[in-house]
């Protein structure tokens, strides 16, 4: 076991309102132990001294429900490129910088709720706002019925790997939520399930976006150096086509029915 | 007109005005670098183009209502979306480490307004109010732009005010694609290129106009020394542009 000292300076904040500081801790970390892992010895340690644990948000811890965002030493998800924080190693760290600074994500769209963890339901409220897809159900369809191209197939694939983590609005300069809602319009948009409500989904995903206080994309493309999952601001250009589009041309299912 | 305005009022809307704005104003800054080649074809060449341009009316005022609109458009969004992102990092961060984003993307703001007081002075400078930069006015434009740039201080301002246009115009024109939705995996990478190739084109030969001017490569024209040299009548009888 290789083991090295590091000092980590963490955001510590009792309450959306308190008055938020940095606090210093020394540990003695492990290579092979996660960042996570690495939180957890602090945290044990602060128990022990009968102080509170420092709050960060986790769940899955394999890299696949997108709860462990938090930013380190300026990046989200830490250094590693296309890793979340639960799958980042302390092995990273072997060779310095040995002053890791830990900050939760910091947009108004993600408002504090303690220490590291912020409240990032405003990506549940976009979901909702683009609603469902109309399919066919009953007996099961044969899983050749509808063909789709291989490429785009797997284009929409790719937009599915969003894992809702949120360090695209944390690396973003402008605390922009672009790439999120456009792997979720772009998912849909691309299958021919998704075609029937596509229009009405972008205009109300983004409206949703914008109601949100996220901020708007200036194309720094810092989002896509930052996802865990390597979601491509190509999407983004989709989204903003698909927007466009939708709004010339959607077909406005609420004014009809305000007529019958 | 209602889906044009409520597409404005979303971000993406206001993204996509301020891409065909910024576009439009591309094609013109373009256009005036062409025209104003001219210059290294001497002074006549210059007024015949300059002339030619003068009797066209219904193409000038339209090209000029135009652009106005567009940097109206501009620079209300530009504004707006800047204010907004803004707002949307109540806190910044106490280390930010950046990996994608240029110098130029995130000094669009700061290029913006560097443009915005440019092309105010240069509209003063050259149509507007003249007197209140040069020592002389004339009725002769290729004199007029000669006493504009051979002016150090004012060349300066020229030098300045076109590192700024270079420096928009490298991420703007890039940019521009992404916002208005412009992407297709074949042809994304040559809109990094187009952007530095028309960046670097347009900077440099805007760059050159002052610089040649300073270097003596562009030369007075005859006669202006000596009309430069009883000045002190702010009106004079520089030969008029008429040949
Ligand atoms: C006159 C004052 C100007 C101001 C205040 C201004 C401001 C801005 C700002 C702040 C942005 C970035 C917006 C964002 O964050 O997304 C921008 C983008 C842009 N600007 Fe300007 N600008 C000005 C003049 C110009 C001129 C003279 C040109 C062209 C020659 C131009 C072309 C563009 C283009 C093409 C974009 C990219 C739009 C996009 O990202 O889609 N701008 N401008
Ligand atoms: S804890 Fe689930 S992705 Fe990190």
């Amino acid at each position: 076991m290789s083991t090295f000292n590091i000092t980590l300076h963490v955001w510590r904040q009792k309450s959306p309102t308190a008055q938020g500081k940095f606090e210093d801790y020394k540990v003695e970390a492990d290579e092979h132990m996660s960042f996570l892992e690495m939180l957890d010895v602090v945290n044990e340690d602060l128990i022990e001294k009968g102080k509170e644990p420092i709050a960060f948000d986790h769940d899955c811890r394999e890299g696949i429900c997108g709860m462990c965002g938090m930013v380190i030493n300026g990046e989200a998800h830490g250094p590693q490129k296309l890793t979340t924080t639960c799958q980042l190693h302390m092995r990273q760290f072997k060779n310095g910088p040995f002053d890791i600074w830990i900050e939760p994500f910091r947009a108004a769209g993600f408002p504090l709720v303690k220490d590291l963890v912020v409240d990032r339901s405003g990506f549940d409220r976009i979901i909702q706002a683009g609603g469902y897809i109309s399919i066919r159900t009953g007996a099961p369809l044969d899983a050749n019925a509808t063909p789709i191209p291989k490429a785009v197939s797997d284009m929409a694939m790719d937009a599915a790997e969003c894992i809702g983590c949120g360090a695209c609005v944390a690396a973003c300069p402008n605390a922009s939520a672009s790439l999120f809602t456009a792997a979720k319009i772009t998912h849909l948009g691309l299958l021919p399930q998704g075609q029937a409500e596509r229009p009405e989904r972008a205009r109300n995903m983004v409206t949703a976006m914008d109601n949100e206080g996220f901020g708007s994309c200036t194309n720094h493309g810092e989002c896509e150096s930052a996802c865990p999952k390597g979601i491509s601001v190509d999407f983004i250009a989709r989204m903003n086509r698909d927007f466009v589009k939708a709004s010339a041309t959607a077909y406005d299912r609420a004014a009809k029915s305000d007529g019958d | 007109m209602q889906r044009a305005l409520t597409l404005y009022q979303s971000t993406i809307g206001k993204k996509v005005a301020m891409a065909l704005s910024g576009l439009v104003i591309i094609g013109f800054s373009i256009g005036h670098m062409l025209g104003n080649l001219n210059a290294y074809a001497g002074e006549v060449a210059f007024n015949e183009y300059a002339e030619g341009l003068a009797n066209l009316p219904f193409i000038v005022w339209p090209t000029r209502f135009l652009l106005l609109a567009c940097f109206g458009i501009h620079i209300a969004s530009a504004f707006t979306l800047v204010t907004r992102n803004k707002d949307a990092r109540p806190q910044a961060y106490h280390v930010t480490k950046h990996h994608e984003a240029t110098f130029a993307s995130k000094a669009m703001p700061i290029s913006g307004i560097a443009l915005f007081l440019f092309v105010g002075f240069h509209l003063l400078h050259f149509t507007l109010a003249p007197q209140l930069f040069n020592a002389a006015h004339f009725e002769n434009p290729f004199w007029n732009f000669y006493a504009g740039l051979s002016h150090p201080v004012l060349a300066l301002v020229y030098i300045a005010g076109n590192l700024a246009l270079g420096l928009h115009i490298y991420h703007g024109f890039f940019s521009a694609f992404q916002s208005i939705g412009a992407n297709h995996p074949k042809y994304n990478p040559l809109r990094r290129d187009a952007a530095v190739g028309l960046a670097t084109i347009l900077t440099v030969a805007n760059l050159m106009f002052p610089i040649s001017v300073q270097l003596g490569y562009i030369e007075a024209p005859a006669g202006y020394e000596a009309a430069m040299a009883d000045a002190a009548a702010p009106v004079n009888d520089a030969p008029a542009g008429d040949h």
